[in-house]
């Protein structure tokens, strides 16, 4: 029973993969008994799963996430929010009123306006409903200071590495806060904009080479080039 | 349809602009990059392909013949149409010009006719009946911001460009012979473009100080150191002394830049 | 300006444009080319200069289109007026009406339209300059934009046009053929599935020869589908080169 393909070989829509005795895993389909790709990215089977590893994706929703999005729009009862995703979030006043909403009394745009940032939790999804979002638990709510990238969501798990390993190396040596947004948003706030810049260039370079081996040992080597320039001036002057 | 800048990114660019920075690293009077590709498309009598920092230009020119206008019948004419094509931008609808798409070409216009870039007296084939007729087409291909100075140095290098086929009337027909002639051009207009953010000016608006700013300003102006044409467009306004030095920058900066393309 | 030549093909089976019946116009493909758009492809086919730029899947503008349980996926295909001869008219013509119909008829079969429903895929396509058989390097440039996007794909298409000229059944018609010849037949199609998605057909064929012009079509295609991979794979192979 023949796989067509080699660990981590770059793959396009429509590439056979494998047929008979395996299971069609993330970015794949079957037609015919045969498993193709249907996205453009590295192919690698998990036991008998094929999955596609894609380069270039969007984010779909899913309930339970935590994602970072803006308020695009104050409606009657709620605000419409861009969460970089096929389909636009709503928040409901009642999420972030701590008490019963009255349309009459209460000013929406006072308390979250167009343009303003949000972490928020995507509290329902299905196919037939736009994401709704809940910002009532600790950690959420609106965003006031901090830098925003984007990244490819499918990045996302790489950067926050094995048990957070990655992305906890990074807080540590930047002295930033950082959230990353499963809707690969995510949003450095750090004492300074240089701390923050030094995180950025650390999480973009992740992106760029997120699926090379050796990857932790320089990122651990390009946080420590850039926290102490100071000192390296020091060495020279010897 | 892309959602409204962000209250933080807004706040970025604001405290960037305090210390005479912008988000790109570029000081408030630099120009992002440009380069300029011609010839490219050749089923057109001229072509030019501008890149300004990510804001992609690409003008064509063709020539035909035609009728004068009655008041001018010994001169050829000239006209200038701009496309915002939906796939330069999220925000642009396919459909006829809208009023950002016929404002583009106007000013890009302007700033040929008033400056008399093209000598016009020299494209008249048959007085009062046939003359050349030189259509500008603009065609934006992606938008970060300044559309108007990508526009307009694209239109003149296109113009540069442009080769007008040969003739002869004969019995009072127009013939077209071998070979073709460069178009007739007297004057190589530069436009600029200001934009003003919290009263602070800043040359050459990508996209996302677009967003932001309350108004711009654009000046043609041509190598004897005139302003040919003037377009302030937004909502909000500028001070008098404001207007004088942006013509001021904008001088200047045409300056340095005819000098490096040679125009 | 454009003198009518006697014979499109001559004695030695060579073409006006120096190819043999069965060759392709040279073509170059690039991939993820402008910034504003979620996928990109640009196609030099011969003359053609094509650009191609893919956004969504995303809320469809006017909503009422919307469908409730699938994507929809829109095409619009454009002629820049400098991109032909006599300048064209900026405003859409019967004809770009058309291709852009069949043009997105071509590409839906690729695609996973259950899987985001309420949503849509705006497909754009510009012609730069136009030298026969625009259609075919739109859908190849217009799948690569798509599959630039992220947007889930059962397989690229590739199209290519066959036809007849001086009773010779050739590939790749450029533009002096297309005009001047006896047949032209645009064809679209995804080899891994075998499956055609476009097919036309302007002038008179004998059922023999369409056959020919057809398999003739699809050997184009799978070359076309063969430069389109290299296309995305060069894009994103830059990525693997960091490892060591």
């Amino acid at each position: 029973m023949p796989a067509f393909f080699e660990k981590k070989q770059l793959v396009t829509p429509g590439e056979l993969l494998a047929e008979g005795d395996y299971l069609p895993g993330e970015n794949t389909f079957v037609e015919n008994g045969k498993i193709y790709a249907s996205r453009i990215g590295l192919v690698d089977s998990d036991n008998k799963k094929v999955n596609v590893v894609a380069l270039r994706a969007f984010y779909v929703p899913k309930t339970g996430d935590i994602v970072i999005g803006t308020v695009i729009e104050v409606g009657f009862n709620g605000w419409t929010v861009d969460i970089k995703a096929p389909y636009t979030a709503m928040l409901r006043a009642s999420d972030v009123l701590s008490r019963p909403f009255k349309p009459q009394n209460d000013e929406l745009s006072a308390v979250l306006n167009a343009g303003d940032l949000i972490v928020a939790k995507i509290a329902s999804y299905d196919r037939a409903h736009d994401p709704q979002l809940t910002v009532g638990e600790p950690g959420l709510g609106k965003i006031t200071r901090g830098q925003i990238l984007r990244v490819t969501p499918t990045k996302i798990p790489r950067i926050i590495g094995r048990k957070g390993s990655m992305i906890s190396m990074i807080k540590q040596e930047t002295n930033c806060q950082i959230i990353l947004g499963l809707n690969g948003v995510v949003l450095v706030t750090g004492k300074t904009p240089e701390d923050e810049e030094v995180a950025i260039g650390a999480i973009r370079k992740i992106e760029e080479e997120s699926h090379t081996s050796g990857l932790t040992d320089r990122i651990t080597q390009l946080l420590k080039e850039k926290k102490q320039p100071a000192k390296l001036e020091e060495n020279k002057v010897e | 349809m892309s959602s409204p800048i962000t209250k933080v990114r807004l706040k970025q660019i604001e405290t960037l602009l305090e210390k005479g920075k912008r988000l790109d690293d570029r000081g408030l009077l630099d120009t992002r990059e440009i380069k300029i590709e011609q010839g490219m498309i050749e089923k057109a009598e001229g072509s030019a392909r501008v890149l300004l920092g990510k804001t992609e230009v690409l003008v064509g020119v063709k020539i035909e013949t035609g009728e004068p206008f009655p008041d001018t019948p010994n001169e050829g004419v000239m006209t200038v149409n701009a496309e915002l094509v939906p796939l330069a931008s999220p925000n642009f609808e396919p459909g006829p010009p809208d009023e950002n798409s016929i404002e583009l070409a106007r000013v890009v216009d302007r700033g040929i006719r008033e400056s008399h870039a093209i000598d016009t007296a020299k494209l008249c084939i048959e007085p009062g009946k046939n003359v050349f007729v030189v259509f500008v087409d603009v065609y934006v291909l992606n938008h970060d911001g300044n559309l108007i100075d990508a526009s307009a140095i694209a239109a003149i290098a296109a113009l540069l460009n442009t080769k007008m086929p040969n003739y002869e009337v004969k019995d009072g027909e127009v013939k077209i012979k071998q070979g073709y002639t460069p178009l007739p051009m007297k004057s190589h207009p530069i436009t600029v473009t200001i934009g003003k953010i919290n009263n602070k000016l800043l040359v050459d608006p990508w996209l996302e100080e677009e967003s932001v700013m309350d108004s711009r300003i654009t000046f043609a102006t041509n190598e004897d150191g005139n302003i040919c044409a003037i377009q302030k467009g937004g909502s909000s306004s500028f001070t008098p002394q404001q207007i004088l030095e942006a013509s001021k920058i904008a001088l200047d900066k045409a300056a340095e830049l005819r000098k490096k393309l040679n125009w | 300006m454009n003198e009518k030549p006697d014979k499109l093909i001559d004695k030695k089976g060579i073409r006006g444009d120096g190819r043999k019946a069965d060759e392709l116009r040279p073509l170059k493909l690039q991939v993820g080319v402008l910034s504003n758009a979620d996928g990109s492809a640009y196609i030099e086919h011969g003359k053609n200069k094509i650009l191609a730029a893919a956004f969504g899947p995303r809320e469809m503008h006017p909503k009422h289109l919307a469908q409730p349980d699938r994507m929809v996926l829109r095409c619009r295909y454009h002629m820049a007026p400098f991109s032909v001869q006599e300048r064209k008219s900026p405003a859409p013509s019967r004809r770009e009406v058309e291709l852009s119909k069949v043009i997105k008829e071509s590409l839906e079969p690729a695609l996973f339209l259950e899987l985001y429903p309420r949503t849509g895929v705006d497909v754009f396509v510009e012609v730069l300059q136009a030298d026969g058989g625009t259609r075919c390097a739109s859908i190849t440039a217009a799948a690569l934009a798509i599959a630039d996007a992220g947007v889930p794909m059962r397989d690229l298409v590739a199209a290519c046009a066959a036809g007849k000229v001086d009773d010779t059944v050739v590939l790749d018609l450029y533009d002096a053929e297309d005009k001047l010849g006896c047949a032209d037949v645009p064809v679209a199609y995804m080899p891994s599935l075998n499956a055609v998605t476009l097919l036309q057909m302007d002038g008179i064929l004998s059922p023999d020869e369409f056959e020919k012009a057809v398999n003739m079509a699809m050997d184009g295609c799978k070359k076309i589908y063969a430069l389109q991979k290299e296309a995305l794979k060069t894009k994103y192979m830059v990525v693997k080169e960091v490892e060591e």
